[in-house]
């Protein structure tokens, strides 16, 4: 990383602390801001925020290796997550995730060549009546066909 | 996401109640009178425990701090329960509204809701609905004019762990830390968020105190049975034509309740979600009671095509990836009954070891830590005998045996 970079991401986890507090119980909310904006929290990252906060980087990390949303390796700049779970299993979530892989080149839980998209599996999103259900970033698409999830992946930038 | 209101009906949360009522009425009656109105009402929690909310928050009232906490449990994980969105989406005000009665009842000025990750595009609209509330002095200082009575609410944004809904686990990683379940005791009553005394408090719990404070705890009663009082949410998804939230009364049968979602040929519904109890057609006539079949209001539906073995299996996979891992039973148990599980699909198990596996899965019921591993075993234990004819004698196309 540049040191400019460096700077600007020091800079934008400050305007975090600012927003949240330096108290421990404001970890989640600040790595959930940063995780929002890179995809993932970077190992820099990790050191500033335990900095900031003032506790140790290893406690950071094990907090961030707990949590599905947050990961430390770098991700798509696109999150694109299908419920596998019973309900939008039985209204077809297998062909989703087929056409999905077929139109992309990738296999479920890898990120294209690109790094526009990142395909993962998700738990229950909470929209069982709607199934199948998906969702890009944190935006949720529902009662899905295949031919309509292409498409929406076609429109993300 | 769409946020079309639709419109709703049912007994007692969907039935009329505007904005602020139950605080303005709250506001003129003592602590005493609320927590009485409660246990008139005999309100159980709605997050699956169904602990009386009238004890956990005379507990909470009178546990000595200056500085105590209401969290509202929003983090709705469990597979196939999708109400507390509804309510999140088109009732906040009966969320909100029972939480500002909730800071009152017990003495807090500060309300959190643990929104899941999930749910993250419900954090705008609710946050400008806070904004609404404060200009209108629902929310913030002296509150409708009652002096000292100050209460304000913010919402936390949880990160895709489901086991952050069982309470403690929720305060660890509000406290930024893990999300693995504490021992208990203490309870979070006496010793919760920051280690001070706080009520968690699940969504359909809170909607139904701003009715009950407004209408009163023996109108509540009315509904229900005698050991489940009022009416309860029901997300229903799978094989019906009518997937959504219903609002029934407690002690309504199961098969009344696939009749109003219309569905047709059904062989089984699992209720209470992942974690709950597969039902199989033959019982179809039990209850949805505390005292019969409970349930957090999850209704799963499947029609006589679908192979019990498979659902299963997708139980079995969302625990292995879901248990936190602090207690050797949930951690190592989930993934051997999803190796039985396996083993049965690809026809190479034998009963002897079936049945140490469900031996397996009593043991989980006792020794685990938290609610997780203490109920994942339920479908497996349910469906293998429930359906054990299906699975192991005539399932595999008439052969007899797999
Ligand atoms: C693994 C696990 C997950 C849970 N998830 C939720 C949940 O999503 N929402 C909820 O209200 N309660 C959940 N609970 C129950 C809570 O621990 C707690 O009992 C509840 O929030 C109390 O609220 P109530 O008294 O209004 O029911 C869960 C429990 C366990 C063991
Ligand atoms: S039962 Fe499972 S989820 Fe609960 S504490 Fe033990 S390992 Fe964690
Ligand atoms: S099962 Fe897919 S959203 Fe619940």
């Amino acid at each position: 990383m540049f040191v400019a970079e460096k700077n600007a991401l020091s800079e934008e986890i400050e305007s975090y602390v600012n927003k949240y507090g330096n108290d421990r119980s404001a970890l989640l909310m600040i790595l959930h801001e940063i995780q929002n904006k890179h995809r993932h929290i970077s190992e820099f990252a990790q050191q500033e925020v335990a900095r900031l906060l003032n506790i140790h980087p290893v406690e950071v990390y094990s907090v961030i290796s707990f949590f599905a949303f947050l990961n430390s390796n770098p991700k798509g700049r696109n999150l694109v997550r299908i419920c596998q779970t019973i309900s939008c299993d039985m209204k077809g979530k297998s062909g989703l995730v087929k056409a999905i892989e077929r139109e992309l080149g990738i296999k479920i839980g890898e990120t294209t060549k690109d790094n526009k998209f990142t395909v993962e599996y998700a738990n229950c999103l909470g929209l069982c009546d709607m199934g199948p259900a998906m969702a890009i970033n944190d935006q949720v698409f529902l009662q899905l066909t295949p031919e309509k999830a292409v498409e929406l992946l076609g429109k993300v930038k | 996401m769409e946020t079309i209101k639709k419109k709703r009906t049912g007994p007692v949360i969907f039935s009329e109640y505007k904005r602020g009522d139950a605080i303005k009425k709250a506001i003129l009656m003592t602590r005493e009178d609320i927590l009485f109105e409660l246990k008139d009402s005999k309100l159980k929690g709605r997050g699956g425990a169904g602990f009386p909310t009238s004890t956990k928050w005379m507990l909470t009232a009178a546990a000595k701090s200056d500085d105590k906490f209401l969290v509202c449990n929003a983090d709705e994980g469990e597979p196939g329960t999708f109400k507390d969105r509804v309510l999140l989406m088109e009732y906040p005000e009966l969320v909100f509204d029972g939480m500002v009665v909730g800071g009152y009842t017990i003495g807090s000025q500060k309300g959190i809701v643990y929104l899941r990750g999930e749910y993250e595009y419900l954090l705008k609209p609710l946050q400008d609905y806070l904004e609404v509330m404060r200009k209108d002095n629902l929310l913030g200082k002296n509150i409708f004019g009652k002096k000292d009575f100050n209460f304000d609410i913010e919402i936390f944004l949880g990160s895709g762990a489901y086991v952050c809904g069982e309470e403690t686990a929720l305060i660890e990683s509000l406290e930024g830390h893990r999300g693995e379940p504490r021992n208990r005791p203490p309870y979070p009553i006496n010793t919760g968020y920051l280690g001070r005394p706080t009520s968690v408090n699940n969504v359909e719990t809170l909607a139904a105190v701003s009715h009950i404070v407004v209408k009163g705890g023996s109108w509540f009663a009315k509904f229900g049975t005698d050991k489940s009082s009022g009416s309860k949410l029901f997300s229903v998804s799978g094989d019906c034509e009518k997937p959504g939230v219903y609002e029934l009364p407690w002690g309504t049968k199961i098969s009344e309740l696939l009749k109003i979602v219309e569905a047709k040929n059904t062989k089984a519904v699992q209720i209470g979600g992942a974690s709950g109890h597969c039902v199989p057609k033959s019982q179809f006539d039990r209850t949805m009671a505390y005292e019969d079949v409970a349930t957090g209001g999850s209704v799963m539906v499947f029609n006589e095509s679908r192979d019990m073995l498979h659902v299963l299996k997708n139980f079995m996979e969302f625990f292995v990836e879901e248990s936190c891992g602090q207690c050797t039973p949930c951690r190592m148990g989930n993934v051997k009954l999803l190796e039985g599980v396996e083993m049965i699909e690809k026809g190479e198990y034998t009963f002897a070891h079936i049945n140490k596996l469900k031996d397996l899965g009593r043991t989980m019921q006792m020794a685990s830590k938290c609610g997780l591993g203490q109920s994942s075993p339920n479908p497996f234990i349910s469906i293998l005998e429930n359906f054990n004819d299906e699975i192991f004698n005539a399932g595999n196309g008439g052969r007899n045996g797999k």
